[in-house]
Formats: structure tokens, C-alpha cells, sequence
């Protein structure tokens, strides 16, 4: 079966390809001036846009309506479908990605605001055979029951630990000026834009603080 | 979403050209609620800008011993700067207050000054929204209005700015910097930013079509003891219902700006001299103009209470 976005390209191309004809029936006399006046006319209708960026360390090419978030580049054209789609709305955090070193909601952003930038999805981290570390917690730990967060929670509980190393404060954070602590309130705090449903929060801050090296 | 097109602006004045050129034009720059708004067909921008590689991120000293934020800094990267922490705790304390990790990690200075309101009438389409539709009414009025705003509000609109940011700029006086299509800059102190809502609720900002936010320039620290402090429904993650940003000096002077309570940052410079003689005179006089509903009548006294926990801890 044909996904939507595929359809949606080959009816974009359609498109362009009757505005091409309507550019060629309009100046029937000068043939071989058409060329270029084509070419305008497509790049006027499809609107469609090169980005480049790199995915779990493979450079990636696609060519897309400006539209497409990078949640939607990353499931629908690259199909790494270990991001999930939860709310679409920037409240859920399951479409968490990192991007830069940095976590954001992929479904958030445009997927050509991100050219040239190194994106790392639950798929770069680990694989079944060789997990990350922190997935190999949430394992151990049972931080999930349907899952579907969890792509999202993981993303996030990696980049919170690096951002408690390069001493991000918080809302919690006691003191702004001095070194961010490893505490269970800490990290709920910066894990609260990843909602889980199963309400298996218990466990996931469990599965953080032991990737942390600290008791929960 | 609607569709659109799309550029990436290179320098300052050119996008503020290009947005003057094209009709329904809109910058993007962190876009976590432009997008949001788009997806609903609440925003539907004809052109996108996008103004991320403009270089305006920086967060460099003044001249005179204050701080000019770029407009494209990421609220995380301006929560977690030293001088920030050090000089401006309270504008470090508002961000980190607002949002989640992710969206701190993308929105901007600039984008975090306007966005929008998170009135959930304005967010529905099937309900009136002057804001939203100019003339349409406002389903808000009579409607479940818990979070709305009890000063400053008019017959055409009782919605609240979601900042929390941009209440700490208020109460440290900072000044928003603009370059015009014609490249000629503009800066406007933000007591004079925002707008009530007035028979316009749509118009939000006294920017002009065209005008791009380049910095956010914080004067000379003040110094004292600077607190946000925030009451939500939740204990992140959420919007205000109340929140004070206060700075107060040893001698119980200072300012304070609220929160969740009006269509901009709500700060009485005259409310302020009050400080000395407790919370119960500054909210008297901060919210002496004050219009609640049944349902958000609560906040009044949220408030006061909310400041005097502020004022104990300032003194403690």
C-alpha cells in the first residue's frame, strides 16, 4: 500500500506537470525557448525543498514540502518509525529526538530548518543485540508498559544527563549558581515533558538514576 | 497545515524586507507555537521566514554594563547563562519555570515574547474568538474562565499572556531592539510592548508589519533578591495561574511584575512603593482595577498571597 505521503508526491509531480503544459500550449510558437520557462513553472507550483542532514551517522537527502515536520521526515520518508507521533502538539514528548546533542520535539519543526545538522533518533542509540545503556534500564528497571513513550523517554533521559554534566539548571535546582545535583526530584523535574500514560514513572526515574549512578 | 512557502533569510534586513513584501508573511525561528498554531489552522502564514541562521544569538555585554540578548538565544542557553544566573536570577528562574526541556531547547528569545495566548477558546476554531477573528465575539465571556485574566481585560477579550519570561524582563526594564524593512532599527522599552487588549485583542505588540526582533537588552544589574515564583496546576510543566517576579533590595524596596493575571505582564510602578508595607498594600494597589469573573475571582487572592510568599522569602 502506498503511504500518504507517497501519494501526496506523486500528486504534487502531477501538478507540476500540468502547469508545465499549461506553459507549453500558452507559447506554442517559440518551442525551443521552452526550457527554462518549464523549469520556472515547475519550481513555482511543486514548492518542494532539498534538505540534507544526518541521521544516526548517515548523511540523508530528501526532498520535501516545506510542511513536513522532522517527526514526519524521520517516520514517513526515512521510515524509523521508532520515533512515535503522540499529540503533534509539543505536549507528549514521545516524538523526542536529539538534534546538535540537544533534545527537541521533532514534531515541533520543520524538517528544513534542520540542514546540515546531526539528528540522533532511539534507533542511533542502541540496537537489540548492543542497547545503550540506558535502554538496557529500562529493561531491567520495567520503565514502560505499552511502550509507546518510550522511544521519547529514552531520548530525553540521555540528553538530561548531559545537560545536568554541563550544569543546566532547573526549576528545582536549589541554587542557580552552583552545580546541578543528581537528585530524583532533578530528574523528574527535567523529565516532565515526557508523559507516560501507563504512568510508569516510577520506574523510568528507577532506570535514570541507576544510568545516573545514583540510588532513586 | 496550510501551505506555504519557505526561505532562509541571511541577514537581519532582509527578512524584515521580505516580510514587508509578502503578504501574510511570518518569521520562524524555535517554532514551537507558530507550528502548534499552524497545525490548527489558527495561524495560516501564505510565506515562512526562516530566520535561524541569522547569527542573532549571541548574549554579549553593554556599554553600560548590562547584557543584549540575541533574539534566536534558546531560552535553555539564556536560563543557563553564568552572568544570567548571577546578575538576572529571576529572568534565570522565569525560563526555567516555563515549558519542558525540549521546548526550552528550541524556543527563542524573541519567539517567547510573542507567543501567543493559551486560551483554550482562542485555540478552538469552533468557538468565537475575537483574537483569533476579529468581530467574532468572545466565547470567554460567560464561558469556563479559571485562567483568564482579571485585569486589564475588555469586552472583547479576557485572555492571558502565557509568558513567563517576558514578566522577568518586565521587572528588570528590559528594552526589545527591531530593524524595519527599510533597515532602520527601533527600540522600544517593553512597558511600552505589549498591548491590552482593548476593541483589538488581535493586535498584541506595538511592533509594526515588517519589524523583526534582532536583541532583548537588560540594563545594569540591579542586584537584590530576585524571585519567580509560580502557582500551576501542576508542579511543571504547566501555565501560570499566578506567578510574582520580584526583586527586592535590603532595605524592602524593589519592583514586582505578575503573571498570569492580565493580557501582558502585569506591573503598577506605583504599586511598588507599597513594598515596604507588605503584600496586602502592593496587591491592593497592583490589582485595584481588577474585573474578575466568578470562576477566576480566586486569583485575586492568590495573588496577594502568592507576593507575600515572596516578600517572606526575600526577607529570610
Amino acid at each position: 500500500m502506498k503511504s500518504p505521503s507517497d501519494f501526496e508526491l506523486s500528486r504534487r509531480k502531477l501538478l507540476a506537470g500540468s502547469a508545465a503544459s499549461i506553459a507549453l500550449t500558452a507559447a506554442p510558437s517559440i518551442v525551443n525557448a521552452q526550457v527554462p520557462a518549464v523549469e520556472a513553472a515547475v519550481a513555482d507550483v511543486s514548492a518542494e525543498w532539498k534538505v540534507s542532514f544526518t541521521v544516526n551517522g548517515t548523511a540523508r537527502g530528501l526532498t520535501l514540502d516545506p510542511r513536513t515536520t522532522l517527526l514526519d521526515s524521520l517516520r514517513e520518508h526515512l521510515h524509523l518509525t521508532g520515533t512515535k507521533k503522540g499529540c503533534d502538539h509539543g505536549q507528549c514528548g514521545a516524538c523526542t529526538v536529539i538534534v546538535g546533542g540537544r533534545r527537541i520535539n521533532s514534531c515541533m519543526t520543520l524538517a528544513v530548518m534542520h540542514e546540515g545538522e546531526r539528528i540522533t533518533t532511539v534507533e542511533g542509540l542502541g540496537t537489540p543485540e548492543n542497547m545503550h545503556p540506558m535502554q538496557a534500564a529500562f529493561v531491567k528497571h520495567d520503565g514502560y508498559q505499552c511502550g509507546y513513550c518510550t522511544p521519547g523517554q529514552i531520548c530525553s533521559a540521555v540528553a538530561v544527563l548531559d545537560e545536568i554534566k554541563a550544569g543546566i539548571p532547573s526549576h528545582v535546582s536549589a541554587d542557580l549558581n552552583a552545580p546541578p545535583q543528581l537528585s530524583n526530584s532533578e530528574l523528574r523535574e527535567r523529565m516532565s515533558g515526557n508523559i507516560c500514560r501507563c504512568g510508569a514513572y516510577s520506574n523510568i526515574a528507577e532506570a535514570i538514576s541507576e544510568v545516573a549512578g545514583r540510588p532513586a | 497545515m496550510r501551505s506555504f512557502t519557505y526561505e532562509r533569510a541571511r541577514t537581519p534586513a532582509e527578512a524584515a524586507a521580505s516580510a514587508m513584501r509578502k503578504p501574510d508573511a511570518k518569521f520562524i525561528a524555535g517554532g514551537t507555537n507558530l507550528l502548534d498554531l499552524m497545525k490548527l489552522e489558527i495561524e495560516t502564514p501564505a510565506h515562512l521566514i526562516d530566520v535561524n541562521g541569522l547569527a542573532l544569538d549571541k548574549i554579549e555585554p553593554t556599554q553600560e554594563g548590562g547584557l543584549r540578548i540575541g533574539a534566536l538565544v534558546r531560552n535553555t542557553d539564556l536560563a543557563a547563562d553564568t552572568r544570567v544566573r548571577r546578575d538576572y536570577g529571576v529572568l534565570s528562574r522565569a525560563l526555567l519555570a516555563g515549558a519542558s526541556g525540549q521546548l526550552r531547547n528550541m524556543a527563542t528569545t524573541a519567539g517567547n515574547l510573542l507567543q501567543r495566548t493559551r486560551c483554550p477558546y482562542f485555540y478552538d476554531t469552533n468557538q468565537s474568538c475575537n483574537k483569533r477573528k476579529p468581530g467574532s465575539g468572545c466565547a470567554a465571556i460567560g464561558g469556563f474562565s479559571r485562567q483568564h485574566a482579571v485585569v486589564g481585560a475588555s469586552e472583547a477579550c479576557i485572555a492571558t499572556h502565557p509568558s513567563d519570561m517576558a514578566v522577568a524582563m518586565r521587572a528588570l526594564d528590559a528594552t526589545v531592539e527591531t530593524v524595519r524593512p527599510d533597515g532602520a532599527t527601533r527600540t522600544i522599552p517593553i512597558a511600552e510592548f505589549y498591548r491590552l487588549p482593548g476593541d483589538t485583542p488581535h493586535i498584541e505588540t506595538t511592533l509594526m508589519p515588517g519589524d523583526l526582533i534582532t536583541a532583548v537588552t537588560l540594563p545594569k544589574p540591579v542586584g537584590g533578591k530576585q524571585i519567580y515564583r509560580k502557582v500551576r496546576d501542576r508542579a511543571s510543566y504547566a501555565f501560570a495561574l499566578v506567578s510574582v517576579a520580584a526583586i527586592v533590595q535590603r532595605d524592602g524596596t524593589g519592583r514586582v511584575a505578575l503573571g498570569g493575571v492580565a493580557h501582558k505582564p502585569w506591573r503598577v510602578e506605583a504599586a511598588e512603593a507599597q513594598m515596604p508595607n507588605g503584600a496586602k498594600a502592593v496587591a491592593a494597589r497592583l490589582l485595584a482595577d481588577a474585573r474578575p469573573t466568578r470562576e477566576n475571582a480566586f486569583k485575586l487572592a492568590l495573588a496577594e498571597r502568592t507576593l507575600g510568599a515572596v516578600l517572606a522569602e526575600a526577607k529570610g
